[in-house]
């Protein structure tokens, strides 16, 4: 594919996104909480608006020419996320509302099958999604959970991981990159290790997307999820891979239209992948969006963006580490542009609150990863996250208006 | 002690005399500073209001027929936070807290200029302040 941008040239990029020109608090916005939620290119603005001036209407269904154009539009973006993450079939790209959705559809899936004392594998990394709706699949099987420990630095321990596996393990469910350290997982070596003893593996894809491709086949994973909004898509729209074989074993989830093959009072067929996991109207222009925002960032080059990104992250690992009394947590060796840190004696919602009102928008708190904070026995931390559109000075200002918060608050 | 709403007159004056949030911000870690501390023994679930990011504790005890607070947080801006409800609300009699209406904060502009969760966790607080009241006017009859 041609690349738009060579080398990457962030002001162009940046005109890109109307939103990263306003004022927050009377000063400009530095967007630092894309692990949240990145922002939207108006390239995808604009499909999500052309659907709704020019061709909204129900898919798969109608007979007419607006449904017959929405419906090669959304099915067209099916291909393009089959393209990106190298899955083999389209159908194994099944459209969901999110990172979320996806794993409630396994996780209820597994709910038939499992059987008291199998035995489930998660790591000590994971974002509460990919932790509570196993919990609840435990509580209704009697499986059990166990938990893939991790160092100081965020590094998940791998000898530990495999003494947990054994023929009870069922499943195993890592995510690729942790959203509160940035810890890039090994994923690769996670998901052979589980294939030997016959478990399958979900993986949680939500913060690698944005900076790193998956191969589904290269890693022969059985499940991999992720949402459109963390890679400049909007947000209610993201997906389930699952293998072929995978996804004709799990049961369907939500029963509904579009999901049927063949419906009477006494019995009813399911569809084929993969609308057997989509019931109901679908959000559409999300779908296609979602196809539009991976054209976005291919054509920019996810190896661009990824080699952009380690600049900023090197950049204000520096400039923070001179900040005194300042912590990072989340220093494994391979970590995506994201930081969480701390200043000692101030609480992080402090140090957030006063950034909001310089115009620096980071998040604050648990970041929805509770064991983690447990894990350093903290109430949460600062976590700053940049994207291939944020800049150099950007950091700079945040560096000073932390400065500033720090002088307010010590 | 003065009453309910001349003490909310004069908070509302006080955040009127500073041109921008910052400067507020810096005043509201002033009060946090002067906060009636909780006794440490307090200082647990017990006394922990729900709905907030950061921890909060408070206590109340009777002085005679008045109402006195006492409160601790682990963030500096709730603990101002929590400093201008109890000078507005300590030293009172249940009654008035109950009948107190607490549009100085919106006065203040305090919700807007505050993250969701904090409001959500400012109004927490004057609910737990109000419970307090409720409990002790029970106490008194």
């Amino acid at each position: 594919m041609d690349l738009i941008y060579s080398p990457m040239d962030v002001q162009k990029i940046r005109k890109d996104f109307p939103i990263l020109s306003r004022e927050v608090n009377g000063r400009p916005l530095v967007y630092f909480d894309n692990a949240a939620t990145s922002q939207t290119p108006l390239q995808v603005i604009d499909v999500i608006t052309d659907y709704y001036k020019n061709y909204n209407a129900n898919i798969h269904r109608g007979v007419h020419a607006l449904s017959q154009e929405a419906t090669d539009a959304y099915e067209a973006a099916r291909q393009k996320i089959q393209k990106h993450f190298n899955a083999a079939h389209p159908f194994e790209i099944i459209f969901t509302s999110g990172t979320t959705h996806s794993i409630n559809i396994v996780s209820n899936g597994y709910a038939q099958s499992l059987q008291k004392g199998d035995e489930l594998i998660v790591s000590a990394l994971e974002h509460h999604s990919n932790i509570v709706p196993w919990q609840m699949l435990c509580e209704k099987t009697g499986a059990i959970l166990k938990v893939i420990p991790m160092n100081q630095q965020g590094v998940l321990l791998m000898e530990e991981y495999e003494k947990l596996l054994s023929d009870k393990t069922k499943l195993v469910f890592v995510n690729h990159v942790s959203n509160a350290l940035g810890t890039v997982n090994p994923i690769k070596a996670i998901i052979e290790k589980a294939h030997a003893v016959g478990a399958q593996v979900l993986i949680d894809g939500a913060q690698a997307s944005p900076h790193i491709r998956a191969d589904v086949q290269a890693l022969d994973v059985d499940y991999y999820v992720t949402s459109a909004h963390k890679l400049c898509g909007p947000t209610g729209i993201g997906m389930l891979y699952g293998k072929e074989s995978a996804l004709k074993r799990l049961p369907p989830y939500q029963g509904g239209g579009e999901m049927i093959a063949e419906v009477t009072f006494k019995k009813t067929t399911y569809a084929d992948l993969p609308h057997k996991f989509e019931a109901g109207t679908p959000n559409i222009a999300g779908g296609i969006a979602f196809g539009a925002a991976l054209d976005y960032i291919n054509n920019i080059g996810m190896d661009q963006i990824a080699a952009y990104e380690e600049e900023l992250l090197q950049y204000a690992t520096a400039a923070l580490e001179k900040i005194p009394g300042l912590k990072i947590y989340g220093t494994a060796p391979q970590k995506t542009a994201v930081i969480s840190f701390n200043v000692e004696g101030i609480h992080p919602y402090d140090i957030g609150s006063i950034l909001d009102k310089l115009g620096i928008a980071v998040r604050t708190g648990h970041h929805c990863a509770q064991p983690i904070m447990d894990f350093y026995q903290i109430p949460g931390t600062v976590r700053a996250s940049f994207s291939f559109y944020n800049t150099f000075e950007e950091i700079d200002s945040m560096i000073a208006a932390l400065k500033k918060a720090l002088e307010m608050l010590q | 002690m003065e009453s309910i709403s001349v003490a909310q007159e004069e908070i509302v004056e006080e955040f009127a005399m500073f041109d921008d949030w910052m400067q507020r911000y810096e005043y509201m870690i002033e009060l946090g500073k002067s906060l009636p501390l909780i006794d440490p023994q307090y200082k647990t679930d017990d006394y922990i209001i729900k709905g907030c990011q950061s921890k909060v504790w408070v206590h109340a005890d009777l002085e005679k027929d008045k109402l006195v607070f006492t409160a601790d947080s682990d963030a500096i801006i709730t603990k101002g936070i929590i400093a201008i409800l109890i000078r507005v609300f300590s030293h009172q009699h249940p009654d008035a807290i109950l009948e107190a209406d607490t549009s100085f904060i919106d006065q203040i502009g305090l919700k807007e200029h505050l993250s969701p969760t904090r409001a959500n966790g400012l109004v927490s607080m004057i609910k737990q302040l109000k419970m307090y009241a409720i409990a002790f006017k029970t106490q008194l009859n």
